[in-house]
């Protein structure tokens, strides 16, 4: 066991999940970023760069927002951190912007990326446009006809778009795809990862770029009311990195709830689901050990939902520790019900989310029901990760 | 002493190792196929166990996996196959495969299965060295299997050293940094072979990755003990209708 929930032990678990089972050809690569991450991490230079364009690049802190008509709506104080304020309209930036700054300090000279939803590869196409490294990003193929807009801002910035057309051609496939590319130039190539999956270090790594959304969590809560903590935490989950970043400075914290969501597809048990830790066993899939949906024989399923950045058949290893010590909450909502938070959000704020996001707001209307929060909790925290422009074809269809 | 071992103290020079997925391209062909490469003239059967995820493989065996999955291959059925082999099969046979449906096997029961079917060894690409050590290795002593690892050219010379003592029946030389199935030529390969000999290894060294024909098998064996083919078998099978006469002729085309 770890002795703390964020940190994962020197080989990369999380409890019993994580590790990093890569084939012999990745070996030096995941060494050479395990041995090196930490003491670049926290090179003072490094610091320093990483901050300012956090600070100028990126547009943080985002603001900590109170949802004044969603709190009375529900009863509780909600508070929204507006991730979607970010430049290119995501959580996915704050990583990118710090693994390409590693890289460089690595002297790798080319980057590659997959991706579901598109922000990841949009945030990776941006940092490589910043530093003038040369970009592929790897995207199924059915996620690049149902996530156009983000393709052609990945066009526009420069970056090479690969369609993926293995498997079940979406954000599995497309972490395949760029997994086999680094294998073949392993020397010049540097893979950012754009969630908590993956060999270690990469979950840890990538948990750590986000963390920068808890933190100011934090500071700006008490600036706004006083409390040093909210009551809960509320996040999406896919592979899980806002959930990562929103959760990491509470993960020890017994206090405050943490609560995972994730995406039901057309129902948990309809067979066209992406609720891993529901539907999930414990398996390897790119890299770590963790909870993932397969087949008795141990065949990786396709999953479902109607988010891409949702629809991974995976969890992070720290997710999956979360829910194997029942420290994080874990729920779940559909296709229908996210839409229907998409548009609640809209109409009662005037911030369209994110299809990824909107499964966070969704279950807001379950949370009495299901019991989950005490009598007494009333500050809730929602990572609001992303922002709904690339899906308004989505909307539009279901409106 | 393990029929790897056996081998290799009978002949040290030209070992064709031949990988097919099991299978493909029917689930009832694993027999014929290794019937076929043994009575060829291969020297080793390396039997790929198909996953829905293969990293580590390139866009043959990818496919040909995907085909012996929708064909209903899983690993009960695979025993199923390979339960008597030992009455026609007398060269080597080696188990390939991912971690995962392994895992989901039971890492034991595998090899357990494995071993009372007569396979005598397992390559497990995504299985790490520490894991390995800490975990697994017993059980595969346990049941007489041999444990071969790959190295590859980024491999340091201390890593090799570590993984050739990890390892049992052969070290296992990717040829590039690269998936399997890959046609690029490595410039460093010469280079990369001499380090490996250098290092005075306790086990026999097969090269394998990028593999196709038979000039391609006497380069890459010029100075080792072997070499291993997969995706150019695979495109072989693909081709012929009858997957006996298929293999005998893709054996032939190497070895004549």
């Amino acid at each position: 066991m770890t002795k703390r929930f964020s940190e994962p032990d020197e080989n990369g678990y999380y409890g019993s999940f994580g590790g990093a089972y890569i084939p012999e050809m990745l070996h030096r690569n995941v060494e050479e970023l395990r041995t090196r991450y930490l003491d670049i991490m926290h090179e003072p230079e490094f610091q320093q760069e990483f901050q300012l364009l956090l600070k100028d690049y990126v547009g943080r802190p985002t603001p900590l927002y109170f949802a004044k008509r969603l709190s009375e709506r529900y009863g509780w104080d909600i508070y929204l951190k507006r991730e979607d304020l970010c430049h290119t309209g995501a959580h996915k930036i704050n990583n990118t912007i710090g693994q390409i700054l590693l890289a460089i300090r690595l002297g790798k000279k080319r980057i590659i990326a997959e991706t579901g939803a598109g922000q990841h590869g949009v945030a990776t196409a941006t940092v490589c446009a910043l530093k003038g490294m040369e970009c592929v990003v790897f995207m199924g193929e059915k996620d690049i006809q149902r996530q156009a807009p983000n393709v052609a801002r990945m066009k526009m910035l420069g970056a090479k778009v690969v369609p993926v057309t293995s498997g079940s051609r979406t954000l599995k496939d497309a972490t395949n795809e760029a997994i086999r590319e680094w294998i073949n130039d392993p020397v010049d190539t540097h893979y950012i990862i754009g969630s908590v999956v993956g060999p270690h270090p990469y979950p840890d790594m990538v948990a750590r770029f986000q963390s920068v959304i808890s933190a100011e969590i934090r500071v700006q809560l008490k600036e706004k009311t006083g409390k040093e903590l909210p009551d809960a935490v509320i996040a999406c989950v896919g592979g899980g990195s806002n959930a990562a970043g929103a959760f990491y400075h509470f993960l020890d914290e017994k206090n405050v709830k943490l609560i995972a969501v994730e995406a039901a597809g057309l129902g948990v048990n309809s067979g066209s689901s992406a609720a891993t830790t529901q539907l999930g066993t414990v398996g390897i899939l790119h890299g770590s050990k963790s909870l993932l949906m397969q087949t008795r024989d141990g065949q990786i399923v396709e999953p479902h939902s109607i988010s891409a950045g949702l629809d991974y058949p995976g969890i992070g290893p720290l997710h999956a520790h979360l829910f194997e010590t029942a420290r994080g909450i874990f729920l779940s909502a559909t296709d229908e019900e996210s839409l229907a938070g998409a548009l609640e959000l809209s109409r009662t704020e005037g911030i369209i989310p994110a299809l990824e996001t909107a499964h966070a707001i969704a279950v807001l209307s379950t949370l009495r029901e299901k019991k989950v929060l005490d009598e007494e909790d009333r500050t809730l925290v929602i990572c609001l990760s992303g922002r709904g422009d690339k899906d308004m074809n989505t909307y539009m269809e279901h409106l | 002493m393990s029929r790897l071992e056996k081998l290799f103290l009978k002949k040290n020079k030209g070992i064709l190792n031949i990988y097919f997925t099991a299978g493909f391209p029917e689930l009832n062909t694993v027999m014929p196929i290794m019937e076929a490469l043994q009575s060829g003239g291969a020297d080793i059967i390396e039997l790929g166990m198909p996953y829905s995820d293969p990293l580590a493989d390139g866009p043959v065996i990818q496919q040909s996996s995907q085909v012996a999955l929708a064909n209903g291959m899983d690993l009960d059925n695979l025993f199923l196959q390979i339960t008597n082999m030992r009455k026609a099969i007398s060269i080597p046979v080696i188990l390939m495969g991912y971690m995962n449906p392994v895992l989901q096997y039971g890492f034991e029961p595998f090899c357990a299965k494995a071993a009372a079917s007569g396979v005598d060894g397992l390559i497990l690409p995504d299985l790490p060295a520490h894991e390995f050590e800490t975990i697994y290795a017993p059980v595969i002593k346990k049941y007489g299997l041999d444990m071969i690892f790959l190295v590859s050219p980024e491999t340091s010379n201390e890593r090799v050293m570590k993984l050739d003592a990890l390892s049992s029946g052969f070290l296992y030389a990717v040829s590039s940094s690269s998936i399997t199935g890959s046609s690029a030529v490595y410039s460093g390969f010469d280079a990369y072979i001499d380090r490996l000999l250098s290092l005075s290894l306790k086990n026999p060294v097969l090269v394998g990755f990028g593999i196709s024909d038979k000039a391609g098998f006497q380069k890459a064996t010029a100075k080792t003990n072997g070499g291993i083919i997969g995706s150019a078998f695979i495109k072989a099978l693909s081709a012929g209708k009858d997957v006996k006469a298929a293999t005998k002729a893709f054996v032939s085309s190497i070895l004549q």
